[in-house]
């Protein structure tokens, strides 16, 4: 008897928690592939913590699909003469707090992205000299030079309104507890595991909100979040590797979208950063040529990432508006690698070691890439190095080539200039050519789409016969989500915009 | 033995000091500017890189560092997490809950299973359940838990649709939802430790049935079971506890590909994130805790063997 009652006691136990139901009430679960940083848009740096804002924190600017700018907290803007950009301001826009958003506020963010000690965003908005109220709901944005990039950034956390009375509270720790004009409003954070947002009932385009919470759940484990996905205990994971790509394809239940990215993955050269640059692969172009041509780019995308990524020759995707149509991905040509060696006078096989960070994706392309070289002529050790080992061996210039990606930027400044223009602290090749410089220079300064485009081609054929990055292919954005979520937007930058979604029955 | 418990306790503040010396030397050995991971895609920003260094001390000597660092300790205060801005001790007091829970449900699954498996192999000793148990135990010891992880959520929550697949929900919170996400991770932790339990008890329960004072009980007439459980196990255990006390050790900073897999916020995860941030504050903490926890733990294995085994009450 005494038996059968503890078999029925242990079987209502384990009932009772198989039963603890997976079903969740108009939440919005979306896996996140690591755990954000501070929330705070000034302070923040991670690409995951921007897609927490994405809920949080609307912006004066989005971009849409098509990576045109367009308004958000804003209604529209003009520019008055290349320095000076006029911001016209939605009304009745409330934060989370219930304080109006005006143009004082908008002054307030902006000039507290470019104070605030330890700001991330004071290089975004170096350009921007002062900001003027003109009425609540107009601003003027007075900038020190012209700058086609500035419109850009405002569409990212530098454009992001913070609640002036919460942020003057909180101080630093206004992080801990962000209040911005977002759909939905901050309510908990268990680091490493959750942040948890609620709706706010007040918000401006609340007729596109259909749900009354959001998780954003961190799952570390690409196997773990694609299990998840499955078992139904999270709508959308932000991030499916490519080669878990086709099991979610493959799955009714699941759909996947797949977008073009703003990033890339390159080869960072030592061209002139210290001793390890004095090498044929450092100082003839020729060298870098020949390992360039060695590289079919298709085959490493397809080998590595089943071919759902691109194989690229420059810093954008071809969903840029500053895609180089005319500058295309070369052919493998071993015949000619191995002729611009022969011209180089180089001993073959010619050493180089390439530094890459240690996850398995970057050490399979890192082999991949040896293995295409060798045939070429090149003897590549791969050197594979903790991510933050490497960035200060390349800050140093102890390295030789190193196998490194940027998340990348809306504008293509933001990809390229801090890296090609000489004298700049993420150009960790020594790389210094007048001519690239002149370029970028120009075309940072311009706003006229089309003269930027015929600048930054004139500088592309510069970049390719010099090598000092050597460009392999640009990202995609690999979202997964349950089929019944309806109304995503497949946008760029890969931010999840909780505006129109929806789960259906 | 209240002597030899004494100078144990004395050990502790000392062992501590010099772990915290230890974790701050050898953190300044691993490769990689803090500064730099900080300031993450900004990097390029020689200003943001100064700020940071400023903020955080990190333009000071090493000495100097520690000093400052002791100082708030010992008025207990762990600091501020780089990364995120929350205190280090309350990121502690968050974690730590969460894997004890799990470190201490994979214990109670570890012992019910290699302690009764580690008997049986022992009394049946070169016949079939010995050697089913020793199978057993081979495969629990040679299944990477990451990979039996992975299974049973794959088993378990997508195809059976039993338990939540990951996450983690607090006993205080809903104590069913919690056993709900915790079952699975302690299950493949405990299952590992089962099997090392196993062999030593195994071992152990074979010497103990081999005394004289085994077959002295069994000459008086008492039952087999008698003979096994309060005769010869309660000898055998004492290195079974030694090594539970170390294993217990281990699943508190160890379990960190469990937690990885089934997205357990707990302490393993806490340190590696730290590790891999650079952020120093939340690794010194975590490990000054752990290295207390662990002499704790010892601490506690040597009062057990007195109450375990009266002749060392002497």
């Amino acid at each position: 008897m005494r038996r059968l009652l503890a078999a029925a006691m242990l079987s209502a136990v384990i009932a009772s928690v198989a039963g603890t139901g997976l079903a969740q009430a108009q939440t919005l679960r979306i896996a996140l592939r690591e755990d954000a940083d501070l929330l705070d848009p000034t302070l923040a740096r991670t690409y995951v913590g921007r897609i927490v804002f994405a809920g949080l924190c609307d912006k004066l600017f989005d971009i849409d699909e098509k990576l045109n700018i367009v308004p958000q907290l804003a209604t529209g803007y003009e520019w008055a003469d290349p320095k000076t950009l006029v911001i016209h301001l939605r009304p009745d826009v409330l934060f989370q707090d219930g304080e109006k958003l005006d143009a004082a506020a908008v002054k307030y963010s902006l000039e507290r992205h470019l104070t605030l000690p330890g700001s991330f965003r004071r290089g975004e908005i170096s350009a921007m000299d002062h900001v003027d109220v003109v009425d609540p709901e107009t601003v003027r944005v007075v900038l020190k030079t012209p700058s086609g990039a500035f419109l850009s950034q405002l569409t990212d956390r530098a454009g992001m309104i913070v609640s002036p009375k919460a942020a003057t509270q909180e101080g630093k720790d206004f992080g801990l507890h962000p209040v911005c004009a977002g759909p939905f409003r901050f309510v908990e954070r268990v680091p490493q595991d959750h942040i948890a947002l609620e709706r706010f009932s007040q918000y401006w385009n609340s007729k596109d909100i259909h749900f009354d919470k959001v998780t954003y759940q961190v799952i570390v484990d690409s196997s773990s979040r694609l299990a998840n996905l499955r078992a139904g205990a999270v709508n959308l994971v932000e991030y499916i590797l490519p080669t878990d790509a086709a099991a979610v394809k493959a799955d009714p239940k699941l759909r996947l979208v797949v977008s073009d990215a703003l990033g890339y993955v390159g080869v960072t050269n030592n061209l002139a950063n210290g001793k390890r640059a004095d090498n044929p692969y450092g100082k003839d172009a020729r060298v870098r040529q020949a390992f360039s041509l060695a590289i079919d780019r298709a085959a490493l995308v397809q080998v590595v990432f089943n071919g759902m990524y691109a194989p690229a020759m420059q810093a954008v995707s071809a969903s840029s508006p500053f895609y180089d149509a005319d500058l295309k991905v070369p052919e493998r040509d071993v015949a000619k690698a191995k002729a611009l060696l022969a011209a180089a006078g180089v001993k073959t096989p010619v050493p180089l070691e390439l530094m890459a960070p240690n996850n398995p994706d970057t050490m399979q392309a890192a082999e991949v890439i040896q293995s295409m070289a060798a045939e070429a002529g090149f003897d590549v050790h791969i050197h594979a190095t903790e991510f933050a080992a490497s960035l200060s061996l390349s800050e140093q210039g102890d390295y030789e080539a190193y196998l490194i990606g940027w998340s990348g930027r809306v504008d293509i400044d933001g990809n390229i200039y801090a890296f090609l223009h000489s004298h700049q602290a993420n150009n960790v090749t020594g790389y210094a050519n007048p001519t690239v410089d002149n370029l970028l220079d120009e075309a940072r300064g311009m706003t006229d789409m089309a003269k930027r485009k015929a600048l930054y081609a004139e500088m592309w054929n510069q970049e390719v016969q010099d090598l000092p990055l050597l460009y392999l292919w640009t990202g995609r954005n690999i979202v997964g989500m349950s089929a019944k979520l309806t109304g995503f937007r497949p946008v760029p930058d890969g931010m999840i915009r909780v505006q129109g979604l929806e789960l259906g029955k | 033995m209240r002597g030899h418990l004494g100078n144990r306790i004395a050990q502790i503040i000392p062992t501590l000091l010099l772990v915290s010396v230890l974790v701050f030397c050898l953190q300044q050995l691993m490769p990689g500017d803090p500064a730099l991971v900080m300031a993450g895609e900004e990097r390029g920003d020689p200003q943001v890189l100064a700020q940071i260094r400023a903020e955080l001390w990190l333009d000071r000597s090493l000495p100097v560092q520690y000093a400052h660092w002791l100082g708030n300790v010992v008025q207990g205060n762990l600091g501020y997490s780089w990364r995120i801005r929350q205190p280090v001790a309350q990121l502690i007091a968050q974690k730590l809950p969460v894997t004890l829970q799990l470190s201490g449900m994979a214990f109670v699954i570890a012992v019910l299973i290699g302690v009764p498996a580690g008997v049986i192999a022992a009394v049946q000793r070169n016949r079939f359940w010995d050697y089913v148990a020793n199978a057993v135990g081979l495969a629990g010891l040679s299944t990477p838990t990451f990979w039996l992880g992975i299974m049973l959520i794959l088993l378990v929550s997508v195809d059976l649709g039993w338990l939540p697949p990951s996450g983690y929900v607090s006993l205080t919170e809903d104590w069913r939802a919690s056993l709900a996400t915790t079952i699975m991770p302690a299950f493949v932790l405990g299952n590992a430790i089962a099997a090392i339990l196993m062999r030593h008890t195994r071992s152990a329960m074979l010497t103990a049935l081999d005394q004289d004072f085994v077959r002295t009980a069994r000459a008086k007439g008492l039952r087999e079971w008698v003979v096994i459980v309060r005769h010869a196990l309660r000898n055998a255990l004492i290195p079974v506890v030694t090594l539970g006390a170390l294993e217990l050790g281990t699943l508190l900073s160890g379990a960190v590909l469990t937690e990885q897999v089934f997205s357990i916020p707990g302490f393993g995860k806490l340190i590696v994130d730290a590790v891999f941030n650079r952020d120093y504050p939340v690794v010194q903490g975590v490990v000054l805790v752990t290295a207390a926890l662990y002499v704790l733990l010892n601490l506690l294995a040597d009062v057990l063997y007195v109450v375990i085994n009266p002749r060392l009450r002497v």
